[in-house]
């Protein structure tokens, strides 16, 4: 028998088979996978190197596990949000989180002369959590309703939204959690179209106010610290300690580090904090200048990640939003390592995803949460 | 594409650029602490001063060496203790009270030297604890409390020989003694070893050795336990009995001239140094100097024999009892009449010796006194000996003469008394004495011809027989030699009547020395002060028992005991 190439003429089905790809599992999820994907790596990350960082506290680490289990649960759920409802809702959500910041201001709780907790019988939580989500996402909502570039009574209006939570928390006093919560609404102002008439003379203002500021405002805990910054040398076992140490700890791992649980300064108590804002002086000694690249390599995929969600949202809100969570989390990260490498003050904020802590794990996570309603919007159309 | 225009502008760019310039400058910086080499401040820098941080030298005590008597047996070593001590930064107030009721020691106590410290890293809280004690408190987990092996001196033989083998302090170095004449040659030499300190001065790992500790040697001393134990014991009962302030008792070994037994009295326990007298610590054997009395008469008899012009049966005629020297009258107890020099010292006769000693003239006797070392440091090389002193002048006065024939003008300690008797007992040969097993040289210095120190052997050993100073001396199973002696001490206004020093010096047996002793009792206070009565019969005791150790075979019954010593073999 004789086989002709007519045989194996390629042919369709005839049938009426859809093949144009339906919405993939993940974005029906309402999941970003590549952001997810991510995340789980600095977290595994961080898992490990707070294991190391805490003496190998078994304990610690099933905390901080229990922690990120129920932060991205609460990033799952934040996911499913309507983006709309949540842009409607956003002034109950910040007017709730400044009755809160001024609750703590009256009838707090804290410790070590900082008022920084709501107890509310059977929890205590800090408020300005809370307006860590609500400054952005008020603030998108509030510009995503305006024309833009923004009139001048928007940017004072504007100021106004983020100043007020920014100095309630100042006056708690938590320095490191105002800078950060003023900043993430600056973004949006910015990311709003700010005219350079305006920052320009905003910058001005700062660079004039800086002597009233360090004379009649700032605590003298807060002038330390920037002394401290300035020459850690000068009070080397007083508040230059932290600096002097991290610094140490970080220069004794070279390049390659002294391998994980390795290390000398951290492991032996020498390094403070160790587990939570200095992590990554830990994380420098041990694993090296190569383990802290590729850290700061991850975080930086994460923001570029981010900022794509948000060029990709086709609505202002949408955009100003992602926009403003991922550039707060990129700040996040340089304050963190920038004020332990000593280049910038000390000023409590924890290295996101990799320090020690429980609310501030599942805020980050929540703000991500958001991030991947962005991503996955439905709605995702252009609202002007 | 509103939207895109609006934000994807310069407002884009100066993002952009912060977003890349940020990050890069965070790196740099950490590039520049971690890795940039010639950096000041950079990794070398940081590096060490890491390491300064958590890297610290210990010291590691090298293990002092032993001391034992000649047989091996131990009278001063090491034992391992442990010595708890303290950060002050690192103590926890609250666990003040607990951690004194564990040191044992009252709150108050331990308050007060935390505050004394209060500003240091380290302070001892209880040291040279045994180390089950120290564990006990170290495992009650107080923080800032560690504990660290050092080494403490434990003297088996206690009190026996705590002149002789001195004693360390707490830093293991020797204060007195043998401990610390021979302090280079007995200590180790500290070590090193690099730990890993935490923050707390916990040591978490041990990071090698740097330089090992060497042990001390160890020293065998001249000493025979035994017979240490032995003059102890009645030189002990002996001053106790006799209400005496003080003595001392040394046995030489003739061979040698090793020094087998330096007791003294009042002793001291050097395992528990608490409560010790300053008066108990001295080794008086060395350190303090008497005048030899009459024990130096058989050397005036030797320097008068030397000059051949007297042999031992010249006699003096001493008759009346007296003689008048200057305006000094010398005595004797009764009138002896004419003596031959055998006689004079059977009865130790000042009128004799004084006669002698005029006739004789001064230098020879003190060139004598010289030979045999009075005068002379023994060589012993013990910490704080005192040589005594010889006298030398110009113009003798013959009452200075005479005093220094019978042994006053002139100071010596036991232990050069004993080498002088060891050099009779020698027949004539000088002996150093040395507190050293083995260390003695071959051959020794002849210094006084063989015959004469015979000659002075045999009017020795008439002194413990019947019609001698010191029949108390003699022994039933060996034939002693020896010469007694009784010197009124010095007070501050020349001699007293009623306080003196007790002599006796001899050898045994007499007919083939085998030790010397010397016995001294120091202001004896029973009435019975002569040296045949105070020191005379502890001397008998004393060389008795020493030989009868030394399996040195009796005189009388020497089949049996030869016997015995066979079975006892078997």
């Amino acid at each position: 028998m004789k086989i002709t190439s007519q045989d194996f003429v390629r042919r369709l089905p005839d049938s009426n088979v859809q093949f144009a790809r339906g919405p993939a599992w993940s974005h029906r999820l309402r999941v970003d996978p590549i952001l997810l994907l991510l995340l789980l790596v600095i977290t595994c990350f961080g898992l490990a190197v707070l294991y190391s960082a805490s003496g190998q506290n078994e304990l610690m680490l099933r905390r901080q596990g229990i922690f990120f289990i129920i932060a991205y649960s609460a990033m799952f759920i934040t996911a499913q949000l309507d983006l709309q409802m949540l842009r409607r809702w956003s002034v109950w959500l910040y007017l709730v989180g400044i009755i809160l910041l001024i609750a703590v201001l009256l009838i707090g709780v804290g410790a070590k002369g900082a008022k920084r907790w709501v107890s509310l019988g059977f929890i205590r939580f800090q408020p300005s959590e809370i307006l860590k989500i609500a400054v952005p996402v008020m603030m998108a909502a509030y510009f995503s309703a305006r024309r833009l570039p923004p009139s001048l009574a928007d940017v004072l209006m504007s100021l106004v939204i983020v100043l007020t939570p920014g100095v309630l928390i100042f006056l708690q006093p938590d320095l490191g959690t105002a800078i950060l919560i003023s900043t993430s609404g600056l973004i949006v102002l910015f990311m709003a179209g700010l005219q350079w008439r305006y920052i320009f003379g905003s910058l001005a203002m700062v660079g004039a106010s800086i002597w009233p500021m360090w004379h009649f405002i700032m605590k003298d805990y807060q002038k330390q610290r920037v002394l401290t910054l300035l020459d850690p040398e000068a009070d080397k076992l007083g508040a230059g300690w932290n600096i002097i140490q991290s610094k140490t700890a970080i220069g004794s791992g070279g390049l390659p580090g002294k391998g994980l649980f390795n290390g000398t300064q951290s492991q032996l108590d020498f390094l403070p904090e160790s587990h939570t804002d200095f992590i990554i002086a830990v994380m420098a000694e041990e694993l090296g200048l190569y383990g802290v690249l590729m850290l700061l390599a991850l975080y930086l995929l994460v923001v570029a990640r981010g900022l794509i969600i948000a060029f990709a949202a086709r609505n202002m809100f949408n955009r100003l939003l992602a926009a403003s969570i991922t550039l707060t989390f990129f700040v996040y990260v340089f304050v963190n390592v920038g004020m332990v490498a000593g280049m910038l003050p000390v000023v409590g904020v924890p290295l996101p995803l990799v320090s020690l802590g429980g609310t501030s794990i599942v805020t980050l996570l929540t703000g991500f949460g958001l991030l991947m309603a962005i991503a996955t919007d439905p709605k995702n159309t252009s609202v002007s | 594409m509103k939207l895109v225009s609006q934000l994807a502008n310069w407002r884009f760019w100066i993002m952009g650029g912060l977003l890349c310039t940020l990050p890069i400058s965070l790196i740099w910086h950490l590039a520049n602490l971690q890795v940039m080499p010639n950096n000041d401040r950079g990794f070398e820098f940081l590096q060490s001063e890491g390491e300064a941080r958590t890297l610290r030298s210990e010291l590691l005590q090298g293990y002092r060496g032993v001391i034992t008597d000649r047989n091996g047996e131990l009278l001063a070593v090491s034992t391992p203790v442990k010595t708890v001590y303290a950060n002050p930064q690192l103590l926890d107030p609250a666990q003040h009270d607990q951690l004194a009721a564990a040191l044992d020691m009252t709150s108050a106590k331990l308050r007060e030297r935390i505050r004394l410290y209060a500003n240091k890293q380290f302070v001892y809280l209880a040291r040279h604890l045994p180390p089950h004690e120290a564990d006990k408190i170290l495992s009650q987990g107080f923080k800032g409390v560690s504990a660290e092996i050092e080494y403490r001196r434990f003297y088996p033989a206690g009190e026996v020989t705590a002149h002789v083998v001195g004693f360390t302090d707490i830093n293991d170095e020797g204060q007195e003694g043998v401990e610390l004449a021979f302090e280079k040659y007995l200590a180790g030499t500290v070590g090193y070893k690099r730990v890993l300190k935490d923050l707390k001065g916990n040591i978490v790992r041990e990071d090698g050795i740097l330089k090992a500790p060497m042990s001390g040697s160890d020293l065998s001393l001249s000493i025979d336990l035994r017979l240490q134990y032995l003059a102890y014991r009645e030189l002990k009962s002996a001053v106790a009995k006799q209400g005496a302030k003080s003595g001392s008792v040394v046995i030489m070994d003739v061979d040698s001239g090793e020094i087998l037994a330096m007791v003294n009295q009042p002793s001291y326990n050097p395992n528990d140094r608490a409560v010790i007298d300053v008066n108990q610590l001295r080794n008086r054997a060395l350190t303090d100097v008497f005048e030899p009395g009459s024990t130096m008469k058989p050397f005036t008899v030797m320097a008068a024999l030397e000059t051949g012009k007297y042999d031992a049966d010249y006699t003096i005629n001493t008759s009346p009892g007296y003689v008048m020297v200057g305006k000094k009258a010398l005595l004797d107890p009764v009138d002896y009449g004419v003596m031959s020099l055998t006689k004079i010292i059977t009865k130790s006769s000042q009128v004799g010796i004084t006669k002698l000693a005029l006739d004789l003239g001064v230098d020879p006797i003190r060139d004598l006194f010289y030979r045999v070392g009075l005068g002379q440091g023994t060589g012993i090389g013990f910490p704080g000996e005192s040589i005594g002193s010889l006298p030398s002048r110009n113009r003798w006065h013959p009452i200075e003469v005479a005093n220094l024939a019978f042994g006053y003008g002139l100071n010596v300690n036991a232990v050069q008394l004993a080498q002088a008797y060891t050099l009779i007992a020698s027949g004539g040969e000088f002996k150093n004495a040395s507190l050293i097993k083995n260390q003695q040289s071959a051959s020794f210095d002849r210094v006084v011809d063989e015959s004469i120190a015979k000659t002075i052997t045999d009017m020795l050993k008439t002194v413990p027989q019947k019609g001698g100073t010191a029949t108390r001396a003699q022994v039933e199973a060996y034939p002693v030699a020896g010469k007694t002696g009784t010197a009124h001490k010095v007070g501050s206004e020349g001699y007293v009547q009623d306080k003196h020093t007790a002599l006796f010096a001899g050898f045994a047996p007499a007919n083939n020395p085998r030790l010397v002793a010397v016995v001294i009792i120091n202001e004896p206070s029973d009435g019975h002060y002569y040296g045949g009565e105070a020191a005379a019969p502890v001397f008998a005791q004393i060389i008795d028992g020493a030989l009868k150790v030394l399996r040195v075979p009796p005189k009388r019954n020497v089949a049996l005991a030869a016997n015995v010593i066979t079975r006892g073999v078997q």
